[in-house]
């Protein structure tokens, strides 16, 4: 097809002027650039719509009651479901409780720090040491999730809960979750308008008034979003949770035991070669919940611009 | 006024416990590996050897450094025509329009599946693909891994680059087109030489990501502790080979384990500080 180009372009050339050809030259490298760029963003974002639909075209069949309401269901009961050709019994209901839980206790401890340390840094803004805090802040948002799993081990694990447990599991989202909440939190104060604030402080309201009754009331809804986000990103984290809380067969409340949670189970079924039929139920939940969150927080914002 | 103060110092209190937390992470990982680095000292880098059997223990980080390195920069390379596409997509060729913020959404929804999600999709869809085409006979592989790896970075290069596009002046560009200038040829001359920091630090950014993906490679990249030979060959990661080996973990591997994770920290700090470098050099 170029090659073709290129010799009716050359004929072209002996006929017809220079500069008539070379402008032709120019609009035809224009426009194939431009098919170009269409055709490979076309096949980045389709990349989108295959993952969700295997998901969707796999895993919708096994996603009935019994998949909110029962326990993963062990090896033998699955593999003699199997054989008999029946669909496996049992669901995730303890992973769904155990996600939960592990991201409502890490966001007990992530959250009012996250904001605390944001306020900080809004509030001493061009210094020197918030600089210095701004990279540290960056440098563990880029610390790889094996590793968090990994110092996680070394620092609750083995000594506090002596053993795989919730509260370890909470600690190893909890600091995935700060970088994000922070730098949120920091960006969504910058955006009040600094009048607000020194309409309230000239009213001779105390400090800590101003920061908790004005700044963070009319930050709330950037506030809001980054927290969702931060939790989207840590509900499907599975590689610091298989260090940290390893799995566990039942539901389980207590945090100094172990736990299990979606992306964990997923991961178990995959090793599991009677389990394959839940997998696909497994992930096509685990993605709609990671999701709905990713998009309600994206909604919530481009709310707010408005 | 007392409130104030109690405000003032726990806000201060929790800024130093960040801190406190990075160093405590960084001693950790040294204290944790010391064990390691005593029985093998700086051979622990350039060995390739990895042999838990009991007894004679050899430990070697070689083959995962190398793994790590060439599935994250092939990964890379194959993003970069996909980022830099939809980076011209939306912030050039369609901007401010709702094509490009739907184009935007989805790329950005990239960036929020999880990590086991593209490790099983990888699996089953993309594996016997790759056998279908006979670059393998198993599927698995540095390739495959980085073609996961890559789908998975793009929106991480984009957001950045998106931004800096978008920010180069409109002037700019009225001038090169009134001399009649092609948008090629203005996306050549004038977009990129001003927005190309930006876009290099994003792509560098992107490949901080890469390196410290766990477990879309561990499903993907065929665990063999080996230097990998081919693009198709077999090979595993320094994030994969603390996933698959932890469990069963003890003494000397555990710290060897650890160290490998030091080892890892360092790398992707590294990576990640030269991007943000970049940026700040932009500001």
């Amino acid at each position: 097809m170029i090659n073709q180009l290129s010799i009716l372009l050359k004929k072209e050339k002996a006929s017809s002027n220079v500069i008539y050809f070379s402008m032709n030259e120019r609009k035809i490298k224009n426009s194939f650039f431009r098919i170009g760029i269409i055709l490979f963003s076309l096949v980045t974002i389709s990349m989108v719509f295959m993952i969700v639909g295997t998901l969707l075209y796999k895993g919708y069949h096994q996603i009935n009651w019994a998949f909110f309401t029962q326990v993963a269901p062990d090896t033998f009961t699955a593999m003699m479901a199997k054989s008999s050709g029946q669909s496996i019994p049992g669901g995730i209901v303890n992973g769904i409780t155990g996600s939960v839980y592990l991201v409502l206790i890490a966001s007990l401890i992530a959250i009012p720090l996250g904001v605390l340390i944001g306020v900080f840094l809004y509030e001493n803004g061009k210094k020197r040491y918030a600089g210095i805090i701004r990279d540290i802040v960056d440098i563990l948002q880029g610390v790889p999730s094996i590793v968090i799993g990994l110092i996680v081990y070394i620092w609750v694990v083995v000594p506090i809960t002596k053993g795989y447990s919730v509260f370890a599991g909470s600690v190893a989202l909890a600091i995935m979750m700060l970088p994000l909440i922070i730098r949120s939190t920091e960006e969504s104060l910058k955006m009040v308008p600094e009048t607000l604030k020194e309409a309230a402080i000239a009213l001779g309201t105390p400090y800590y008034k101003v920061i908790l009754k004005v700044l963070i009331p009319s930050s709330i809804t950037g506030l809001t979003t980054g927290i969702l986000l931060a939790v989207s990103r840590v509900l499907g984290e599975t590689a610091p949770l298989m260090l940290t809380t390893l799995g566990n067969p039942a539901i389980n409340w207590n945090v100094s035991k172990p736990v299990s949670a979606v992306p964990l189970l997923i991961w178990q079924f995959y090793n599991d070669p009677n389990m394959v039929d839940l997998i696909w139920s497994s992930t096509l939940f685990l993605m709609a919940f990671v999701l709905v969150l990713n998009l309600l927080s994206k909604w919530i914002a481009a709310r707010q611009k408005r | 006024m007392n409130s104030d103060k109690i405000l003032k110092y726990s806000l201060f209190s929790a800024s130093l416990l960040i801190v406190l937390i990075s160093a405590a992470m960084v001693f950790s990982l040294i204290k944790g590996s010391m064990l390691s680095f005593h029985e093998f000292g700086w051979k622990f880098l350039i060995s390739s050897q990895w042999d838990p059997t009991q007894g004679r223990e050899q430990y070697g980080a070689m083959s995962f450094i190398v793994g790590t390195l060439l599935t994250s920069v092939l990964a890379l390379i194959i993003a970069v025509p996909m980022a830099f596409s939809t980076s011209l997509f939306v912030a050039e060729y369609f901007k401010n329009t709702p094509l490009a913020s739907v184009v935007g959404t989805l790329v950005d929804l990239l960036a929020g599946i999880p990590s086991i999600i593209y490790g099983l999709w990888g699996f089953y869809i993309l594996r016997p693909f790759i056998v279908t085409l006979g670059l393998s006979p198993q599927g698995f592989g540095i390739f495959t891994s980085a073609l996961i790896l890559a789908i998975m970075i793009v929106p991480y290069a984009t957001s950045l680059s998106n931004s800096t596009i978008m920010m180069v002046p409109n002037d700019l560009k009225e001038a090169a087109y009134s001399l009649g200038a092609t948008r090629l040829e203005v996306i050549w001359n004038v977009i990129l030489p001003n927005a190309r920091s930006g876009i290099a630090a994003s792509y560098i950014l992107a490949l901080g990501r890469a390196l410290g993906e766990t477990l879309a490679v561990t499903m993907l990249i065929g665990n063999e502790n080996v230097i990998p030979t081919s693009l198709f060959g077999t090979g595993n990661t320094m994030a994969s080979v603390i996933a698959n080996q932890f469990g069963e973990a003890r003494g000397l591997q555990l710290s060897a384990l650890i160290e490998i994770g030091l080892l890892l920290f360092v790398i992707t700090t590294i990576i990640n500080a030269c991007g943000k470098f970049i940026i700040k050099k932009m500001a």
